[in-house]
């Protein structure tokens, strides 16, 4: 007699059902014959809605339950890991060709989701304990990519959204659901007598930052031909069209290229710090991507942050110390900046992602792929170091950050669009922040725009110098100690980072007071 | 400002703290070059800044040292009876060691921890396993092997400690933990999903409300302010402990292989090196997590065996001795419990009650509690 247990969840439910189906007609019941279908139906289907156990009476039953009972990688419920030994998985690939780990190369694989195309997608010991065909592998990570879309109301009908792309394989992945994702509302459009819902616009947007990357002269062709190529990948994804625009980084400081570069060379060089100097960057990329998105009436911005990104983030800011603003970064959604910031890959791996890629051919290039340094070299390397030993630990990590209280900018504010059209199914169960629990910010640091803490909040309105509205990871590691080189880095800031502290109307600021204007006596005056 | 190399020259020799003496090390923490009075002063004067700011004593306490006889115990123990001294804390210190019965570790450790009784002249209580529970260390290893027995070291230790200052009926035990170790924790609390103890981890005071509160002086200390060795200055130990030419055993326990806090260890070492505050801000981060209060903490109650506090009901320690009395060494390891459960072999051990928090803090070995 074995017992074993199973994850439950809605998920786990959905990849329960292959099996399930297929063990009604298979030989392997009519071999155990002492469940009877219906029986195993109810054994299975109780077990679902409650019941967390259930008893096989035979042995033989066993391996191929296990490798069902835990399908997902991060389970963190009591189901067994797969455990079976040599005797087992001959047994198993005896009974059921489905979840047989053979790896002779001469045999052929087949899905063990769909049971008709051949698996390529490796079995991975805790990724994957099925082995899948390229469609089941994609519909997975498309199903995650649309469940984050869904729940968290990430594009609505009216929406332009802008993604940034940088050429790597996750924004490739984020440009390529969005695509497929528009493609069919266009379908539903045409299809609809009233065409009431309108197709939400996509534009795509490259940051070209080779002014500030080591690329020799020589190169800069290359550059060139490979934002052609971008191009190409854009266009090849019409109809509907989308259009590609090249953001030069050094845009935000000067119309005037050559002027934009020079500014944007000396201010870098007044950050000393190596780990500074590549936030820094960091944070003038999305200033590019906003200032771009807000100028030409994008109403969402969509990166491809993915899990494992994001768990480097979690570790590299608690190095940092900003353990207080972190829950602000992880979230589906950041509505802290003018145009809103949505992941909707946030729950994807990056190597699922480069190998979606990679067997789905999706053309990718990685452009301005410098190798981290400093801290952030260290916390990659740690990070791949610890995902190495145990696959899940990524999503582990991201899961850690996800329990930490966010912040009330964390969900996609209430707009009139979504309350004149009551027939979009909103889903407002996803938007899982409670609204007691999310915290109301109102001073964000003038630099990374994280939110001050309370301790860092006082300082901040004790003065109002641009220092002083800083955090102090921005403090240390990127504003320059001297106090000469700090005037020389105030004066070089682009005008909408140095704005922030000006007439303190700072980015969260202004957000928050436009949502309590009508609470507000006008006190502007007796402010300033 | 001095102008010139030569100026340049002569002052990165002195003291920036004084300008009066030759600066002999660059503080880890601050990367300041100072000259060793100043480096006692600074390191002596932080550790009593965070005991007046988190008011960790009150006049008349008698307070516990929780002594191993490695550097960090060590110099808690003199640090705290030169400060107590020196700024009228009014304390009485003792310190109190637990002998795990590990032959070759514990015994020599001892002696070190009996040396510092006599240097400090603080009296010091030794509590044993074999006292307490019946079993050394060594039978333990002997009975279950070197799977798991940190578990039982930990949950013991844990035990054996709150008894000891119970013994000496102190208000207080203090621990060694420094700021290395903190971040550590911190850490690992993140890798393994664990918010909880993410929350409580870097509280300068634990278990208020229980019997006997425990506080880490040590929490902003850096682990190499207490001992570094710097590979340019041959043959000399740089650090607190050398200058004051403390008498501590520095030795690996011989039971634990901690591959996985290595881990972290080693990550925090590298941060160390290419930015020393890393420390600090991983445990600024993890005072500032924001974590919602509503977790709920397992009800308080007292073991029905020992009387000792527990959630379930029986304690950690009280089901651990039952299964080894009972040639049932596994039983309360891993995430099932109770007998039945003695039979299932390979799962990850998981540190399942509080008990352990503290101790699973550190390998077993360099513990200084």
């Amino acid at each position: 007699m074995i017992s074993f247990r199973t994850c439950r969840g809605f998920s786990r439910f959905n990849q329960f059902r292959g099996p399930l189906s297929f063990s009604f007609d298979s030989p392997l019941l009519l071999e155990l014959h002492q469940i009877q279908p219906p029986e195993a139906v109810f054994l299975l289907q109780s077990n679902y809605f409650g019941t967390s156990e259930v008893t096989v009476k035979d042995e033989k039953f066993a391996p191929t339950q296990r490798a069902m009972a835990c399908g997902q990688s991060a389970c963190k419920s009591n189901c067994y890991k797969e455990e079976e030994d040599g005797n087992n998985q001959e047994e198993n690939g005896r009974i059921s060709g489905c979840t047989t780990t053979n790896t002779d190369s001469d045999h052929t694989v087949i899905c063990s989701k769909c049971k008709e195309k051949e698996a390529v997608v490796p079995h991975n010991n805790h990724l994957y304990h099925d082995q899948l065909c390229l469609e089941c592998f994609r519909s997975s990570l498309f199903g995650k990519f649309k469940l984050a879309v869904t729940s968290h109301s990430m594009i609505s009908p009216h929406d332009k959204v802008l993604i940034g792309f940088s050429g790597g394989p996750a924004s490739r992945v984020a440009l390529q659901f969005v695509h497929e994702m528009q493609l069919k509302a266009h379908m539903n459009f045409e299809a609809s007598r009233d065409r009431s819902l309108p197709v939400f616009g996509v534009g795509v947007a490259f940051v070209n930052e080779s002014a500030v990357s080591s690329v020799p002269s020589h190169q800069v062709h290359q550059v060139n031909e490979a934002i052609k190529d971008m191009e190409s990948i854009v266009s090849s994804l019409a109809p509907p069209m989308k259009e590609m625009y090249t953001i030069p980084l050094e845009g935000i400081f000067s119309e005037i290229p050559q002027e934009g570069k020079n500014l944007l060379h000396e201010l870098l060089n007044t950050i000393s710090d190596a780990t500074g100097k590549e936030d820094f960057l960091q944070h003038l990329r999305m200033l590019s991507l906003q200032k771009f998105a807000s100028d030409n009436g994008f109403s969402k911005l969509i990166l491809g942050s993915c899990a494992s990104r994001i768990a480097c983030h979690v570790i590299s800011a608690t190095v940092k110390g900003q353990g207080y603003s972190l829950p602000a970064d992880v979230q589906y959604v950041d509505a802290r900046w003018k145009i809103p910031v949505v992941l909707p890959l946030r729950d994807c791996l990056a190597h699922e992602l480069n190998l979606l890629c990679q067997l789905g051919s999706l053309r990718n290039l990685k452009l301005f792929d410098r190798p981290l340094s400093g801290i952030n070299g260290q916390v990659s390397s740690f990070v791949a170091l610890l995902q190495e030993e145990n696959p899940s630990r990524e999503r582990t990590i991201v899961r850690t950050a996800e329990k930490l209280t966010p912040f009330s900018f964390n969900k996609i504010p209430e707009t009139d669009h979504a309350n004149n059209h009551p027939s979009l199914p909103r889903r407002l169960k996803a938007q899982n922040l409670k609204s007691n629990e999310s915290i109301a910010v109102d001073v964000f640091c003038a630099v990374c725009v994280g939110p001050l803490s309370a301790s860092e909040m006082q300082k901040a309105k004790s003065g109002d110098q641009f220092a002083a509205n800083c955090c102090q990871s921005c403090l240390f590691q990127i504003l320059p100690k001297e106090p000469s080189a700090l005037q020389n880095f105030y004066s070089l800031l682009p005008e909408s980072m140095s704005r922030r502290v000006k007439g303190a109307n700072g980015v969260g600021r202004h957000w928050l007071r436009e949502k309590i204007a009508d609470c507000l006596l006008s006190d502007d005056e007796a402010e300033t | 400002m001095p102008s010139g190399e030569e100026a340049k020259k002569s002052d990165s020799r002195q003291c920036c703290i004084c300008s009066l003496r030759r600066a002999v090390l660059k503080r880890p923490k601050t990367q300041q070059q100072i000259c060793r009075e100043c480096f006692f002063s600074a390191f002596e004067n932080e550790i009593h800044q965070v005991i007046v700011e988190n008011q960790l004593f009150r006049p008349g306490e008698r307070v516990a040292i929780g002594a191993s006889g490695g550097k960090d115990s060590t110099v808690l123990a003199y640090v705290l009876s030169e400060l107590n001294r020196r700024h009228n804390y009014g304390l009485d210190l003792y310190l109190l060691s637990v002998d795990e019965g590990i032959t070759g570790y514990r015994d020599d450790s001892l002696e070190t921890v009996k040396r510092n009784e006599v240097q400090y002249g603080l009296p010091l209580k030794i509590v044993s396993y074999k006292s307490l529970y019946g079993w050394t260390m060594d039978e333990i290893v002997k009975a279950i092997g070197l799977k798991n027995n940190c578990t039982f070291c930990g949950v013991f230790r844990r035990q054996a400690l709150d008894r000891g200052a119970a013994l000496l009926k102190t208000d207080k035990l203090v621990t060694g933990h420094n700021a290395d170790d903190m971040a550590e924790t911190v850490l690992l609390n993140i890798l393994r999903g664990d918010i909880a103890r993410l929350s409580r981890c870097t509280l300068i005071t634990t278990g208020e409300d229980g019997p006997i509160p425990r506080c880490k002086p040590f929490k902003y200390t850096y682990e190499k302010e207490i001992v570094i060795y710097p590979p340019h200055l041959k043959n000399y130990f740089y650090t607190y402990a050398y200058f004051k030419k403390l008498d501590y055993f520095s030795t690996e326990c011989i039971y634990s292989p901690n591959a996985y806090r290595g881990f972290a260890r080693e990550f925090i070492k590298d941060l160390e090196r290419i930015r020393p505050r890393a420390i600090i801000d991983i445990i600024r981060s993890g005072e500032n997590f924001r974590i919602s209060t509503s977790t709920k903490m397992p009800e308080q109650g007292t073991c029905e065996l020992c009387g000792y506090i527990s959630s379930q009901k029986w304690c950690k320690a009280c089901v651990l001795l039952d299964g080894l009395n009972r040639g049932l060494p596994r039983q309360g390891i891993g995430r099932t419990r109770g007998p039945n459960s003695a039979k299932k072999d390979g799962l990850k051990i998981q540190p399942e009650m509080e008990t352990e928090s503290v101790v699973r803090s550190k390998p077993c070995g360099t513990l200084d509690f």
